[in-house]
């Protein structure tokens, strides 16, 4: 119908919307959809707190971000090219961020005076034409459409109109040109057996690929090629997930049996969710009464030889504190893993933040050393687990893994790995002493520092242990000063020794010049995307991410004087950067930013052109 | 879990090479003896059990047990014995905790473990006070207890662990003494033939900072005010002078002069509402102190449970496998 195709690299779109407007599904689809269709891409899911915010209200906007590219991407973008606003709210929230020039669609029949007022509009900004000096407006009567487009279907109204998310997924597949059949086909196995539900969705869909098609509102439809990805077998994968299937990869390369205990909470529910249903592997989920029996239970659990993990977020990390002190007394293996969101105290449950880091490092009472390893993207969240396992195990230490709310919720395309080419690991478990011998549960492994694993069951072995300072090797309680300075120095020195375990720092870009950028966790994305910008400008800029921060990788001190200057990004307010200049005596400047979201690479990107102008 | 070859055990083998520190004269040597003395006739193998305990005076108790120990951090003991159990459900865990510990700072992990029938033998020491910080009241002190924490008396109301353990849904709930040796090894006998949690209150004198707590039930000539409570034998005590008889929910106290057996209130294990009747005789102005097996009941256990759940699921769906688990769902492939 005269409409042109522009071949695009990437695109940037946001589904948003009231709670009960089916934002996040929408998202999911359109996700899948392209994922299938070869795209790199990377996805932001932005939930309200409020599990029932009064419907319409600025609290209750749910949103899901999806950036999709022909090329290698890292960040599921900064602004939007598009934002589809299914009522005033979603559009007064995100209204700021879109990419000027960019494109509003807009469900125009839920721009009523109520939710106009409810969303503190004054006059309606669909028609007093403030919005389109600066954007693309397309208005859309969605519910009207949907309920043409389903009449005769046996559907209550409200039920017809709840279709209307179908309708603007169907609009954005036109638009971007994606295939209806993937999703047509999930309408199917979700509802099957409520045949009115399917056909609604579907003739919903249609009827908004049929309206983009047919009116003039659309001038232009977009292609974005497949992205050339290394070869390979591709999913797509959300942190939560990825985290647990690199914990039953463990389970099974290491033949423990897995056993989680944890309690619920927001962002690291999920965790609990994915292997509650994996029965079947042996995975045996405990739900405790609260945090602190979800790390004791873990306790217990790997006394008794389990791999044994917890998982949690920010305020579940500080009731487990005193408890993961017990874990590092007792050196026993586990992975406590802490989803972060915005803290201080309950915070932002939805959002996210790397401001755990320093709990993560020194959260305990006393002098208490642990390993901490953090994930990069939520497809890195199954290596990150994997290693936290086979780390724990091997050197009889708890590790804490970090992840946070964006990693868990984001999701990507992920080369899926396998299994027989991970990392082995290698358990044994002291099976008796020689006779007349006594048993030393605290001698350590020459290598590794490591104790010996001595399972309740095996005869001979029988021992206490607790949360009372051990003597060296016989491990009997001991107060002697000189023994509780040895056995302080002791447990540092085996967190030191992880550093034989960790892998060559990588630089991306060249070895010396003017800027490294160095991050940590969930900032890998927007970091990367930042250099590989600033690098097409020509700037002498190189990147490394730091995955262990406990213990800090050999060689980063030699890296890091080959650059005049030092930047840190990160969601908190300075904490990685200062383990970095105490350590490396570096005069590095933070980038920091808790307003909920990743930090954009543009933002990178102007920051390190302030710096070197 | 009975073996072929049960082995023959002594008290001896139940020592610990630690030396025991409580204070001299304390109810917790007799309760540590008498557990070493009636482990070796479980017949059970003695690197299958493991003790638990959280902190204060009684949980340095594994310590002394040569077996498994875990002394763990202060109200967590049934938190991290569940894991114990989870694990290897073919352990034999134990459970030692004190007022304090089990009831205050502990009393979330006391409650749900019970709740959970987590197959667990919790021994409650209960003393009436805080020995190991040295003499505050405790969640079972009587109310006005003088200490150095409550010059003026004490204003809280003590808790009743039986009664608490019952309101949790708890399938064993005895009480015994340190000073009955022979009734409170009965009762970790009971308590470790009952497949199911089980809670087993000591009361326990702790002669430095509560000397007598228990004095009236332990002296012979006082004997008026404890009943030992028998499953299917008739309320008597006081020596056969003194009955119980149950008129509606209310309990009365007879004189045995002018009341028969037939007459009595007989006591029933597995009944629910009269274990409450029973252990809300505990600290009674007028009824006697409740002594013995107040409740017990089979219902299936949270680790059984758990064991045939994974079993049901690995028959329903073959043994997972993990590459297969990452191949499922959509997946394209690059070439
Ligand atoms: S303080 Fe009391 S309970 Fe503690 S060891 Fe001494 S006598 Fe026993």
């Amino acid at each position: 119908m005269g409409k042109t195709f522009k071949t695009i690299d990437d695109a940037v779109i946001r589904f948003a919307g009231d709670s009960g407007d089916g934002m996040q599904l929408t998202g999911g689809r359109f996700t899948e959809t392209t994922a299938s269709i070869g795209n790199d891409l990377s996805t932001l899911p932005d939930f309200p707190a409020e599990i029932r915010a009064p419907a319409g209200s600025l609290a209750g906007v749910s949103a899901f971000q999806i950036h999709f590219s022909s090329k290698d991407i890292h960040t599921p973008g900064d602004d939007p090219d598009v934002l589809v606003a299914m009522n005033p709210a979603a559009l007064k929230v995100h209204q700021k961020e879109i990419t000027p020039g960019g494109t509003i669609i807009i469900n125009t029949d839920s721009f009523t005076k109520k939710n106009l007022n409810f969303a503190g509009y004054d006059s309606n900004p669909v028609e007093d034409g403030t919005l389109d000096d600066y954007f693309t407006v397309i208005p859309i009567e969605m519910n009207k459409l949907v309920t043409a487009a389903c009449e005769g279907i046996e559907l209550s109204p409200k039920f017809v109109i709840r279709t209307k998310n179908f309708f603007a997924l169907g609009v954005l597949y036109y638009m971007y040109d994606r295939p209806l059949e993937a999703t047509e086909k999930w309408l199917e196995k979700k509802f099957a057996g409520k045949d009115v539900i399917i056909e609604a969705n579907k003739k919903a869909m249609y009827a908004g690929y049929n309206y983009a098609d047919t009116t003039e509102l659309f001038t232009t439809r977009f292609k974005v090629e497949k992205a050339v990805l290394p070869e390979g077998t591709y999913r797509n994968i959300n942190g939560n997930h990825a985290t647990s299937l690199g914990l039953l990869a463990a389970s099974e390369k290491s033949g423990l049996k897995l056993f989680f205990g944890g309690y619920p909470i927001t962002p690291a529910s999920d965790i609990l969710h994915t292997l509650a249903a994996w029965k079947h592997f042996g995975v045996q989920t405990f739900q405790a009464e609260d945090e602190i029996a979800g790390i004791c239970s873990i306790i217990g659990a790997s006394f008794t030889g389990n791999l044994a993990v917890t998982s949690t977020s920010g305020p579940g990390i500080a009731l487990k504190g005193e408890a993961m002190g017990l874990a590092v007394m007792t050196e026993l293996p586990m992975v406590i893993i802490n989803v972060q969101r915005g803290g201080p105290s309950t915070g932002l449950p939805t959002k996210t933040e790397q401001s755990d880091l320093n709990q993560a490092l020194y959260g305990r009472n006393g002098e208490a050393p642990l390993p901490v390893v953090a994930a990069a993207t939520p497809g890195d969240c199954f290596y990150a687990a994997y290693e936290a396992s086979r780390i724990a195990l091997k050197y009889m230490t708890p590790v804490v893994l970090l992840t946070d709310g964006y990693l868990a919720n984001g999701s990507e395309p992920w080369k899926i790995p396998d299994v027989d080419n991970l990392d082995p690991i290698d358990v044994e478990f002291i099976q008796g002493v020689k006779d007349g011998e006594e048993f030393m549960p605290y001698k350590r492994d020459e290598e590794t520092l490591s104790r010996p694993w001595a399972i309740p069951g095996v005869p001979g072995l029988e021992h206490r242990i607790g949360g009372l300072e051990k003597a060296e090797n016989t491990g009997h309680v001991s107060y002697d000063p000189d023994n509780h300075h040895r056995m302080v120095e002791l447990r540092q020195e085996k967190v030191n020794r992880i550093q034989n375990d960790i892998a060559e720092t990588e630089v991306f870009g060249e070895e010396n010049g003017d800027v490294l950028i160095l991050s940590w966790g969930g900032t890998f994305g927007s970091c990367r995307s930042a250099v590989e910008t600033l690098h097409e400008h020509k700037k002498s800029v190189s990147h490394v991410h730091i995955r262990w921060i406990s213990p800090l990788p050999k060689d980063l001190g030699e890296i890091i004087i080959k650059f005049k200057n030092v930047l840190v990004p990160e969601i908190n307010m300075g904490q990685f950067i200062k383990l970095i200049r105490s350590e490396y005596l570096v005069d590095a400047k933070g980038l920091n930013q808790v307003n909920g979201k990743p930090i954009s690479a543009s933002k990178i990107v102007e920051t390190v052109n302030e710096m070197i102008g | 879990m009975s073996d072929v070859n049960t082995p023959t055990y002594t008290k001896k083998d139940f020592e610990s090479d630690q030396s025991v520190r409580w204070c001299p004269g304390c109810g917790d040597y007799g309760i540590l003896a008498q557990t070493q003395k009636t482990m070796p006739t479980f017949g059970r193998k003695k690197e299958d059990f493991v003790f638990v305990s959280g902190i204060g005076c009684s949980s340095r108790f594994p310590y002394y047990m040569n077996a498994y120990g875990f002394h763990t951090i202060h109200g967590r003991a049934p938190a991290v014995a569940s894991g114990v159990k989870i694990a290897n459900p073919d352990l034999s865990v134990w459970v030692v905790t004190g007022d304090g510990d089990g009831l205050s700072i502990g009393g979330n992990h006391f409650m749900h473990a019970l709740r959970r029938n987590m197959d667990l033998n919790i021994l409650l020491f209960n003393n009436r006070i805080y020995g190991l910080t040295k003499g505050q009241y405790s969640p079972t002190s009587e109310v006005g207890k003088v200490t150095k924490a409550t010059p003026y008396g004490s204003l809280d109301i003590p808790l009743n662990p039986p009664s608490l353990a019952l309101g949790a849904q708890a399938t064993f709930v005895a009480r015994t003494i340190d000073r009955w040796q022979a009734h409170l090894s009965q009762m970790l006998e009971r308590s470790y033939h009952h497949d199911g949690g089980s809670l087993i209150e000591i009361y326990q004198n702790c002669n430095i900072f509560n000397d007598n707590a228990f004095e009236e039930y332990t002296s012979a000539d006082k004997f008026d005010n404890v009943i030992e409570v028998k499953h299917g034998e008739p309320m008597v005590f006081s020596k056969g002078t003194k009955g119980i008889k149950l008129e509606g929910f209310k309990a009365t106290v007879v004189d045995m002069e002018k009341h028969s057996l037939d007459d009595l209130l007989v006591h029933d294990e597995t009944n629910l509402d009269l274990a409450h009747i029973i252990a809300n005789w505990t600290s009674h102005p007028v009824l006697p102190e409740p002594i013995g097996v107040i409740y017990s009941v089979d219902k299936p256990t949270y680790n059984s449970e758990m064991v045939s759940q994974v079993d049901s699921a690995i028959k329903a769906k073959g043994p997972g496998k993990v590459q297969d688990l990452l191949n499922a769902g959509d997946i394209w492939t690059v070439k």
